[in-house]
């Protein structure tokens, strides 16, 4: 017998994929998040979530920490992918390189020597939990912003460069009207690379402190306490903010893409 | 100032890349305000990184170039009053056609004279105000013919629209020159004509010095009051496109401007020159036996009956070409080009006449190949990067090698010849090209090939030091082609160099 395929039936593994672990784990988490252990209907994990001052603070918190840590990023990648890029230096692909090894190495090896390292200069780590947390992310995530800026810094036309050089800008002025806002993809690839991530990751967090500072904890604390419900309800909660992050940034870059209006 | 009326000069301007790779050399040039020039070359010619070093984005190894009398090689590209119009025209994605054009206009600093309450005048650094950039933006897309399309996003125009963009947005500033590089390359034919003719008119009404970039010698024919030939970073003519087409002074300029036949000729007489087999009225005057390169445009050729004319063939093909007939015809072993309204049938004997003025004569640049050589141990000589088998004894008159190798003079003195510098000459007609690499002495890349009737004149440039090796072949081979060169041993001429006391 010969096997004959339709095209459309091509994407079946995949349907099929996405059916059992996407869509079923999501109505399992919303079934879980506006339950309670009974199985009934309830608000009152959203409620208990919203006025809690604890669990809010903690998604502030994490909030502030994704925020600082992509800035921090940001600053430092920058310049990094600026240079990289401009330079006619021959071994600058080994430089990139440099910045990209650690992603090489085992993470658990990677937090743990930050640890000692941190430990080293500070002697008690628990004194400055921010700052480490946002060490921590940065040191994990600045690759993640330099490869993108990298890439759309690199990819520039030097010849806009020349026009506005022509046109009698200066060297900042050049940078401030013309490279800058053509590297805007790259910035908002890089931003929606580190920002999400650090949103929830916690085992940077975990592995520095063992305790519940950010929603990547929380969650992992109600889920490992077998308190499905309010875990359920607290992904769920990560999930509208991470979702509205994405639709910002994406309705931001469309408009750069499309070239309509100017950001400067 | 009024030191000159030239408002720009390029003096012994060069420009080498890495060291060692000399992208524009000898480059003097002197451009009036208001003209139309055109620099045109083959492509690599260096006639690009000379626009360049004008505009500022390259700076000049050595050299000068003055503006009204100023030398400005060294100011950075925002401090000249030159704007450019880019090959892809480079207008900012991110901002629409307005904003475009008005980027120089927001950068401008305008100086402005004011009264105070005593009536004291003070001058202030300002920038254009928001009414006279729109002004001045509205009065550029006019001039360019698209009114109304300020709003528009650059990447929603036409390849032609773009192109007029860019112009607009160069000449919003009002620069004493612009600069335009290749800026219709990436047109259409008919786009292509028509902007020619725009540009052409832009330049009439602006009355601004326009520098243009192409290798169309159409287009540098159509449009330029001065055509500056470029070839190999050397500038090799100057002139009106007049003079450029009609009296072209080397065999480059005549090959590359327009179709040409070229033939090898000698004078023979007063005003008479000898080429394809027959001898020739014509205007340029030559001492007798001079060889020369003679240039004969297709259309000066005039197709007459066999028998009337000088010279006499078999049609061996016919094109239509719209205008005329491009007529091949082989008289002996030499092959003419003719372009003609009237046709001749292909396999028909005709005659050709040529009239005085249709001849031009110029003095052959090469006709031997000079070298710097050095003896090698093995008693080759060594030049022009490679080394090549050679007879020593013609150094030393009536003397012959013995087994050793060494050289023993008519006295019968033992000498080693080994380091001793030579010159060496190879005639053109001495070499010869092969396939094998590993055969020829030397080996390079045709830079150039120029056909002449019956042969063909080719340049080899070797890589390493850039040594060229000129000779004649009948066979066709292409430019860049990697080959080999081949001299027998007794075609390479060797005189003993003069030591440092003969000298002047």
């Amino acid at each position: 017998m010969k096997l004959r395929f339709n095209r459309k039936q091509l994407c079946i593994p995949y349907a099929v994929f996405l059916i059992l672990f996407v869509i079923l784990p999501l109505l399992v988490l919303v079934y879980h998040a506006f339950t309670n252990g009974q199985g009934k209907f309830t608000f009152s994990n959203f409620t208990a979530f919203f006025s809690s001052t604890n669990t809010l603070g903690t998604l502030l918190y994490s909030f502030a920490v994704a925020a600082v840590t992509t800035l921090v990023c940001l600053a430092i990648a920058y310049p990094t992918a600026y240079i990289l890029a401009r330079s006619n230096f021959k071994k600058k692909y080994a430089l990139l390189l440099l910045f990209i090894l650690p992603m090489w190495i085992n993470f658990t090896l990677r937090v743990t020597a930050l640890k000692e390292i941190l430990s080293l200069i500070e002697g008690n780590i628990s004194k400055y939990p921010f700052f480490n947390s946002v060490t921590g992310m940065t040191y994990d995530f600045l690759p993640f912003m330099i490869l993108p800026l990298y890439t759309s810094l690199s990819k520039l036309d030097k010849s806009y460069l020349e026009a506005a050089a022509d046109l009698g800008a200066g060297k900042f002025t050049v940078f401030m009207r013309v490279t800058l806002p053509l590297s805007v993809p790259g910035i908002i690839s890089g931003v929606t690379m580190v920002f999400l991530p650090s949103m929830t990751n916690y085992v940077v967090l975990d592995m520095l402190y063992n305790s519940t500072y950010i929603m990547g904890s929380l969650i992992g604390s109600y889920f490992s306490a077998y308190d499905w419900n309010n875990g359920a309800l607290i992904s769920l909660v990560l999930l509208v903010i991470i979702f509205i992050v994405t639709l910002a940034t994406n309705r931001f870059s469309e408009k750069d893409s499309g070239n309509r209006g100017t950001l400067l | 100032m009024g030191k000159s009326e030239n408002i720009i000069e390029l003096i012994d301007v060069k420009k080498v890349y890495d060291g060692d790779t000399v992208a524009v050399e000898n480059f003097n040039l002197q451009v009036k305000k208001g003209e139309f020039v055109t620099f045109l070359g083959p492509s690599g010619c260096g006639k690009t990184t000379t626009l360049r070093m004008i505009a500022g984005f390259e700076l000049p190894t050595s050299g000068q170039i003055l503006l009204d009398g100023e030398d400005i090689s060294r100011l950075p590209p925002n401090k000249r009053p030159v704007n450019t119009v880019f090959q892809k025209y480079a207008l900012f994605p991110h901002l629409n056609v307005y904003e475009n054009i008005a980027f120089g206009l927001r950068l401008k600093r305008v100086i402005n004279t004011y009264r105070n309450k005593d009536g004291d005048e003070y001058t202030k650094k300002q920038k254009l105000s928001r009414a006279e950039i729109d002004k001045k933006v509205k009065k550029a897309l006019e001039i360019v013919d698209l009114e109304g399309f300020e709003k528009r996003s650059v990447s929603t125009l036409s390849g032609g629209q773009q192109q007029r963009i860019a112009i607009a947005r160069a000449i919003v500033n009002e620069p004493e020159i612009l600069l335009l590089d290749e800026p219709l390359g990436a047109l259409d034919l008919k786009m292509r004509k028509e902007m020619q003719i725009e540009l052409k008119n832009m330049h009439k009404r602006l009355g601004i010095t326009f520098i243009y970039v192409t290798h169309d010698q159409e287009e540098a024919l159509t449009m330029s009051d001065k055509v500056v030939v470029i070839n190999d970073g050397e500038i090799q003519q100057t002139g009106t496109p007049t003079e450029i087409y009609n009296e072209p002074v080397n065999t480059f300029v005549a090959d590359f401007i327009g179709e040409s036949n070229i033939f090898n000729g000698a004078v023979v007489g007063k005003l008479k020159v000898k080429f394809c087999g027959a001898t020739f009225d014509c205007l340029d005057d030559y001492e007798i036996n001079q060889l020369v390169d003679v240039v004969v445009r297709p259309e000066d050729i005039k197709i007459c009956s066999p028998g009337e004319g000088q010279l006499k063939g078999k049609v061996l093909s016919t094109v239509f070409k719209g205008v005329h007939y491009e007529i091949t015809v082989g008289i002996g072993k030499f092959e003419i080009i003719i372009q003609s309204t009237s046709n001749a049938e292909a396999g028909t004997t005709i005659g050709m006449r040529i009239e005085p003025d249709g001849i031009h004569l110029m003095r052959k640049v090469y006709t031997v190949n000079k070298y710097d050589g050095v003896i090698t141990k093995t008693n080759a000589v060594e030049f022009g990067d490679g080394v090549f088998a050679c007879d020593v004894t013609q150094l030393y008159k009536g003397s012959h090698l013995d087994e050793e190798g060494y050289l023993i003079t008519a006295g019968g003195e033992k000498i080693d010849l080994t380091g001793t510098e030579v010159c060496v000459e190879v005639d053109t007609h001495a070499i010869t090209m092969t396939d094998d690499m590993s055969s020829g002495g030397a080996k390079g890349n045709i830079i150039s090939m120029i056909y002449k009737g019956d042969h063909y004149r080719y340049i080899v440039r070797t890589e390493e030091n850039e040594e060229d090796y000129v000779l004649s072949c009948p066979d066709l081979w292409n430019t860049g082609d990697l080959v080999g060169v081949i001299i027998p041993k007794e075609k390479i001429k060797l005189t003993l160099k003069a030591t440092g006391d003969d000298v002047k």
